[in-house]
């Protein structure tokens, strides 16, 4: 069983969010990128436990993203994926970066494909889905526990007020979420290793965008505390009405 | 002097005679991708498991350092220096300096680690015999054997050769039995190897291994310390324990061999973890200024505190800047000495760089010290209380001073070492010193040069000329009386220490704006700061020298030179300091 793991670049959680071009554009200038976490903690090592457990034969990761891309493939290498594919072309278009990957997996034949629940950077969440409407696979969205099986995946979800597990064919496109697995740090070894496994960077197959940015804007600034005295009630509620217009 | 030939080869203490070429000169910004990629697992690492057990470890909690020790052999960061063949990565020596850098932010653990990793390991990786390497190394790579390091004693500190444990071949001649006493043993609770240094007949300095569960091997109770709490220290008492013969590590009577050479690697260590410590207590008290609000604003937009904060990363840039200088001039030293089929080629490359080892176990834990000390400054009265990280930080920094040597007995040896190799023929130090007398006696040189830095590239070659002319005049003075007078060697020692940070800032800076490096500015700013200010602090400490050995004519001529070569143009330090404060306070952290 091969297993295909979509790893997503997203900025580090601690970056100071900035737009150029008119807002138009995120300005990743001097922004570290990270794998976005659902990504590297939870899908890539449960197909890493998987391959442990001689379930799989074979753990592929695939990135959408241009050459700046590589470190954040190269960290998800040293973690344990044997090979990577880089679809050279950047997008920030949830239909085109699915098509993308399923262009591409359509050409190696894999049984599972792994992705987070979403980005922490765009929070689509629709990438998963979309790869296997494409691939024509089955999907379960929003897992929180993975077991493979005689061809066979039998998944656990969280649902409102509980969880249900559900059985499912592969193939088969899962998007995972905390529980699936337990993050790991990558060790000197497989940093090691990382520098010489294939990182294959394919040509961008012809797909349609079906959406643009054509604005980000920022949550307004937080403003500053008023302290009322609590013998001024009064003050309280005016400002309430007049200023927060909350009631 | 004059000589300003630009090599990469330039030896052990060479600094001084001969000026580095930036394209030359190894800084942070060069580390390759794998490098970078250690960086964040050893940062992950320190995250997830080391920080949030600061307190339980402080605690000694049981079983818990061995945990975190056996977590970092997993993840191949104890042997990641080791040869492959005792289950190593033979990682380059810069790597390992990365690696100690990283860890040196986990308080408690970066000692034991440090610890365990060198001084309880390496003399057996280097000293020990194929079997005795056989046996332990591949066990203390992994982790799965802990090791220690038995020099001290209650008698002998500084003094580590006049020892008095001893080791008396049994009558059999199967055994050495030892009987002493060793102190301040660093994982002493836990640590299941021991290079122990005694005396064969009580004359032989020696060293041997010993095993914990050796019979007559008993420990003292945990000391109770300062800082570096949760670092097992217990005392050793031998007590007729008998190893095995084949223990003796190295050859007998040459114990101080092992200790000394052992302990060039673990000075610069020592600045490596010192300079990961001080980054994380910067981070620590940027983040505190920030949110931290007086007078309705937060503390960070005082000036004072911008002082502080700034004054912190320009000493962090100091160390650091001195440290991957010269851990790349041993790795390539090495590189060197193994092609010459060298058998110990980093301690060779060590041995070489002794005198840079020891200036940067110097101004690496007395930068941390300002570092750590500014830091509960900044913190105010939260600084004091233990609540706050800051306050761990500040006690476990001062230990950093006294062990690997004091910094007084670096300062010495640094010089001791100058004055050796000079007379050994290794370094020419008397003739550019006779040459800078002549040099006083002329006029000053006028010229200027508008190329970039070139100003301040005149300074440190001033600098040196000031070392040059104090040091020569009071070798030439004092001759072997000069060992004596260890405040003139401790004010030639600070010129030299203050010198070395000044050019190693520079050069870095300088390379940094050739490669259009986003933190040049910054870098800029931290250079012409620290020159400025070292500029003052080496006409101090070469006055005070000047005053105690010479007089009339001499001392005139002689103040007079050590003003002309310590003057820096004036330079507006506290707009720069804003500015370095600023992109503190915006990255959050130590931004190179």
């Amino acid at each position: 069983m091969k297993i295909l793991v979509c790893i997503c670049p997203v900025p580090d959680t601690t970056t100071k969010v900035a737009f150029s071009d008119n807002n138009t554009h995120f300005n990743t200038q001097g922004v570290t990128f990270i794998i976005n976490p659902y990504d590297e903690w939870y899908s890539l090592v449960r197909a890493l436990e998987l391959k442990e457990a001689g379930v799989a034969t074979a753990v592929h990761l695939v990135t959408v993203g241009k050459a700046d891309a590589e470190p954040v493939i190269r960290k998800a290498l040293a973690l344990g994926g044997d090979e990577a594919i880089r679809i050279d072309t950047d997008s920030n278009d949830t239909y085109a970066v699915a098509a993308q990957i399923a262009e591409y997996a359509k050409t190696d034949g894999y049984d599972l494909v792994l992705c987070g629940k979403e980005s922490i950077d765009y929070n689509n969440g629709t990438v998963g889905a979309m790869v296997a409407e494409l691939l024509d696979m089955n999907y379960l969205g929003f897992a929180a526990k993975i077991d493979i099986a005689g061809g066979t995946a039998t998944v656990t979800r969280e649902i409102e007020g509980g969880e249900e597990t559900d059985a499912c064919s592969l193939p088969l496109v899962i998007s995972c979420q905390k529980g699936v697995a337990e993050a790991r740090i990558p060790n000197m070894r497989g940093i090691m290793a990382a520098r010489t496994k294939p990182l294959k960077v394919v040509a961008p197959a012809a797909v349609d965008t079906v959406s643009t940015i054509v604005g980000y804007e920022l949550p307004p600034a937080k403003t500053g505390v008023k302290m009322i005295s609590a013998d001024n009630m009064d003050e309280l509620v005016n400002l309430l009405h007049t200023e927060a217009k909350v009631i | 002097m004059g000589t300003q030939t630009l090599s990469s080869a330039i030896p052990g203490g060479g600094f001084l005679l001969q000026a580095s070429a930036p394209e030359d000169t190894f800084t942070p910004e060069n580390f390759n991708d794998e490098q970078r990629m250690i960086i964040d697992m050893c940062n992950e690492f320190l995250n997830k498991d080391v920080i949030p057990h600061l307190i339980e470890l402080d605690a000694k909690k049981e079983g818990l350092m061995q945990s975190l020790l056996d977590e970092a052999g997993k993840l191949g960061l104890l042997g990641a220096a080791f040869p492959e063949q005792y289950g190593g990565l033979g990682k380059d020596f810069v790597t390992a300096t990365i690696i100690n850098e990283c860890l040196g932010g986990g308080h408690s653990f970066a000692v034991a680690m440090a610890a365990h990793n060198g001084i309880g390991s390496l003399p057996i990786l280097y000293f020990g015999t194929q079997e005795q390497k056989d046996k332990f190394i591949p066990k203390l790579a992994a982790g799965e054997m802990k090791g220690a390091y038995a020099l001290t004693e209650p008698g002998s500190g500084s003094d580590a050769l006049a020892a008095k444990t001893t080791a008396k071949l049994s009558e059999d001649g199967k055994s050495w039995v030892l009987n002493g006493q060793k102190i301040w043993i660093t994982n002493a609770g836990f640590a299941d190897v021991f290079t122990v240094f005694a005396k064969v007949d009580g004359k032989d300095f020696s060293a041997f291994i010993v095993e914990r569960n050796t019979p007559g091997l008993s420990f003292g109770e945990e000391e109770h310390k300062m800082g570096i709490k949760g670092s097992s220290t217990r005392q050793l008492f031998f007590e007729n324990c008998a190893i095995p013969k084949e223990n003796l590590l190295g050859e007998i009577g040459r114990g101080h061999v092992i200790a000394f050479n052992i302990l060039n690697i673990g000075r610069l260590k020592l600045a490596a973890a010192a300079t990961g410590g001080a980054k994380l207590a910067l981070k620590t008290t940027i983040n505190y200024a920030k949110t931290r609000e007086q007078f309705k604003v937060p503390i960070a937009s005082f000036g004072a505190v911008q002082h502080k904060l700034a004054e912190m990363a320009i000493k962090i840039f100091a160390s650091e800047s001195a440290l991957y200088r010269t851990a790349d001039w041993i790795e390539k030293k090495e590189q060197e000495l193994k092609s010459t089929g060298h058998d110990n080629a980093v301690l060779g490359a060590a041995e070489e760089y002794a005198i840079e080892c020891a200036m940067l176990k110097v101004l690496g834990s007395e930068n941390l010290d300002f570092v750590v000390d500014e830091g509960v400054q900044v913190h105010g009265g939260n600084g004091f209380s233990d609540e706050y990280n800051i306050s761990r930080a500040y006690r476990d920094s001062r230990i950093n001073r006294i062990f690997e040597g004091t910094n007084e007995i670096n300062r010495l040896l640094v010089i001791d070492m100058y004055l050796k190799r000079a007379m050994k023929g290794r370094l020419n130090i008397m003739a550019p010193a006779m040459a800078i007398q002549k040099e006083l006696m002329s006029i000053p040189d006028f010229d200027t040069d508008d190329a970039p830095f070139a100003a301040e590239l005149k300074v440190i070659a001033n600098f040196k000329k000031a070392i040059l002319m104090c040091a020569g005049a009071a070798a030439q003075k004092l001759m072997m009386q000069l060992e004596y007078e260890q405040e003139i060697l401790m004010n030639l020692a600070d010129m030299l220490i203050d010198t070395f940070q000044a050019e190693s800032i520079l050069i870095r800076a300088m390379k940094m704006q050739a490669a259009g490096n986003e933190n040049a500015a910054i870098a800029a700013d931290i250079a012409r700061t620290f020159i400025f200010d070292a500029g003052d602090r080496i006409n101090i400490a070469g006055k005070n020298a000047i005053n105690a050995f010479a007089d009339g004519d001499e001392q005139r001529m002689m103040l007079m030179g050590v003003k002309r070569f310590s003057k820096v143009a004036a330079y507006n330090t506290k707009e720069a300091r804003r500015r370095i404060a600023a992109k503190l306070v915006e990255k959050g952290h130590y931004p190179f």
